[in-house]
């Protein structure tokens, strides 16, 4: 690698490190997605061979037309599902083009792998480990990617389990990882060829398995997961065709997509661990909440709940996944904007997890024009909830369920929450009193302060804006 | 040069790690998008290895691989974009 390329690859590096330190602040992300995509583009221009020749330089062959046919056909299937594709959908896409890449991953190192299989060039453990590894992760992320996709669509989301599947999961994952080993040292010959097919399959297999037992409201930390698995094939690739910026770019998604994944965890209260083999919701949830409720639920008429909110100083909005579900973000945004005209002072509480991704919320609002400093995070917003008028929660549920502060047999005790219940009155939206993902009762509901606004959200915030147009 | 990769790759881990330690949750979507564009720098690696392919099927893994390695780079960016046009500040 001659010193010019090996520099102008330090600058790619710097912008890509860059790009996701600027990705990391509200005021400085959407620079920062474009000074990444900079780097990408430098990184393509000056794209060179393991062998140091440069690849645009090598004559158009067959080979070339494919590139380019191949490049154009992957940028418009990008292209259409990132400009057509709902914003409460984006997780499902995120996915998706994880999986892309994933599956592109597993791609390029089987290609080496069989390459150096029928024995072109010499084979050492250090050159097989790398493709081993980006085979395996590659196409377990591609599979599990789809299948999250699948989740996310609505496609069997609740999670499949049986008895003995952590064991039989694991004794797959067994079997790959010995064959992985027995290849390391035998990466010739038609056996070697045999085998590493039996594992790429496996793998596949294995990617579908870990994912199918996951409730589709975990899916965000699978995809976070995913992502940084995706991110390591791609270091191992790099490594195995020696390309320094895929190694640089592949780490920093892998560690950064890992502590993505923890931080997720910790908004939840719950290790990663119990995420991937606890099968949440399906066991531990509907036991506990056998417990029974005391209280009444009181239903309220959205002309009264106009009537409240109008004369109301402080208003604080909890949005969850039910808002996304009704679609009804743009109501939401008018209802504040009518209540602020009124003088009242409305905010809105993020639970970090609200949703089905992490800032799913934040999205959602922000397609709806809402400033985001106006969206208080939770840590933020909760000492002062004393002193808040009314609360309305807009299809949240397990995020403001105080079960979690109160009840130590409840599956969700010990998650942090938004504390509305704390607040002088809080309006319930939703459409029936069935109970959130988890199955559990939410304590809420029943509070003396509570007051329940059965229906569509989406109609519902229209009568509230009309009745607040029309005092 | 195989030692000098793996200072690398430890180096990227530890930036990976700190570069987004203090990121608000807000952010983690269009953060998990944006990065999830980024490792679409395996289009490289199908770039290199179809421009290397000598047999039908290493055209037709390498062709696939292409097509995969640019819907993520290009898609992954553009979404992340999309998602991001959106913050804005309050305007009065």
């Amino acid at each position: 690698m001659s010193s010019t390329i090996a520099l102008i690859i330090i600058g790619v590096a710097v912008l890509f490190i860059i790009g996701i330190k600027f990705l990391s602040s509200p005021k400085t992300a959407r620079a920062g997605n474009l000074v990444a995509a900079a780097g990408m583009l430098i990184a393509l221009i000056a794209l060179h061979k393991p062998t140091g020749d440069y690849v645009w330089s090598q004559g158009w062959t067959c080979n070339y037309t494919l590139i380019a046919v191949g490049t154009v056909i992957g940028l418009i299937i990008g292209a259409i599902g990132a400009y057509s594709v709902k914003m409460t959908a984006m997780p499902q896409m995120v996915a998706m083009f994880n999986g892309l890449g994933g599956g592109a991953a597993a791609l390029v190192a089987s290609l080496e792998f069989l390459r150096h299989a029928h024995g072109v060039e010499d084979v050492t453990a250090a050159t097989t480990i790398p493709m081993l590894f980006a085979t395996l992760i590659g196409s377990l992320s591609f599979s599990g990617s789809i299948i999250a996709y699948l989740k996310l669509e609505g496609k069997f989301e609740k999670p499949m389990t049986f008895p003995g599947q952590n064991f039989l999961n694991g004794l797959i994952l067994l079997v790959i990882l010995g064959l992985c080993g027995w290849l390391t040292f035998n990466a010739t010959g038609g056996n070697a060829v045999t085998a590493f097919i039996v594992m790429f399959s496996l793998a596949l297999f294995f990617g579908i398995a870990m994912v199918m037992p996951i409730g589709g409201a975990d899916m965000p930390v699978v995809i976070s997961l995913l992502n940084s698995f995706t991110g390591l094939a791609v270091a191992a690739d790099g490594f195995a065709i020696n390309n320094l910026a895929m190694v640089v770019a592949g780490t920093l998604v892998g560690s950064s997509g890992t502590l993505l994944t923890l931080l997720m965890c910790k908004a939840m209260n719950r290790p990663v661990t119990n995420v991937l083999f606890g099968a949440f919701g399906s066991g531990g949830g509907t036991k506990a909440a056998a417990g029974g409720v005391a209280g009444n639920v009181k239903p309220i008429q959205a002309d009264e709940a106009a009537l409240l909110l109008a004369y109301a100083q402080r208003v604080v909005i909890v949005p969850g996944y039910g808002m996304a579900v009704a679609q009804a973000q743009h109501q939401v945004r008018e209802l504040s904007d009518e209540l602020g005209k009124r003088g009242v002072e409305v905010q809105f509480a993020i639970h970090p997890v609200a949703g089905r991704m992490p800032g799913h919320m934040n999205v959602l609002l922000a397609e709806a024009n809402v400033p985001y400093d106006q969206l208080i995070e939770m840590e933020q917003i909760n000492p002062s909830m004393d002193r808040v008028d009314v609360c309305l929660v807009i299809g949240a549920n397990d995020v403001v369920n105080p079960a979690a502060r109160e009840e130590k047999s409840s599956p969700i005790y010990g998650m942090p929450i938004i504390e509305a219940d704390r607040c002088k009155s809080v309006i319930v939206m939703k459409r029936s009193m069935a109970a959130g993902f988890a199955g559990i009762e939410n304590h809420l509901f029943y509070k003396d302060n509570t007051r329940m606004l059965f229906g569509d959200a989406k109609a519902s915030l229209q009568t509230l804006i009309t009745q607040l147009k029309a005092s | 040069m195989d030692t000098n990769v793996l200072f690398i790759f430890i180096l990227a881990v530890f930036v990976g790690f700190e570069v987004i330690s203090k990121v608000p949750s807000m952010l983690h979507t269009p953060l998990m998008s944006g990065t999830n564009a980024i490792h679409g720098i395996i289009l490289f690696g199908g770039i290199l290895v179809l421009a290397d392919a000598a047999t039908p099927l290493a055209r037709v893994l390498g062709f696939i691989a292409v097509v995969f390695g640019s819907a993520n780079v290009f898609g992954g960016f553009m979404v992340t974009d999309r998602m991001l046009q959106m913050f804005k500040k309050k305007k009065k």
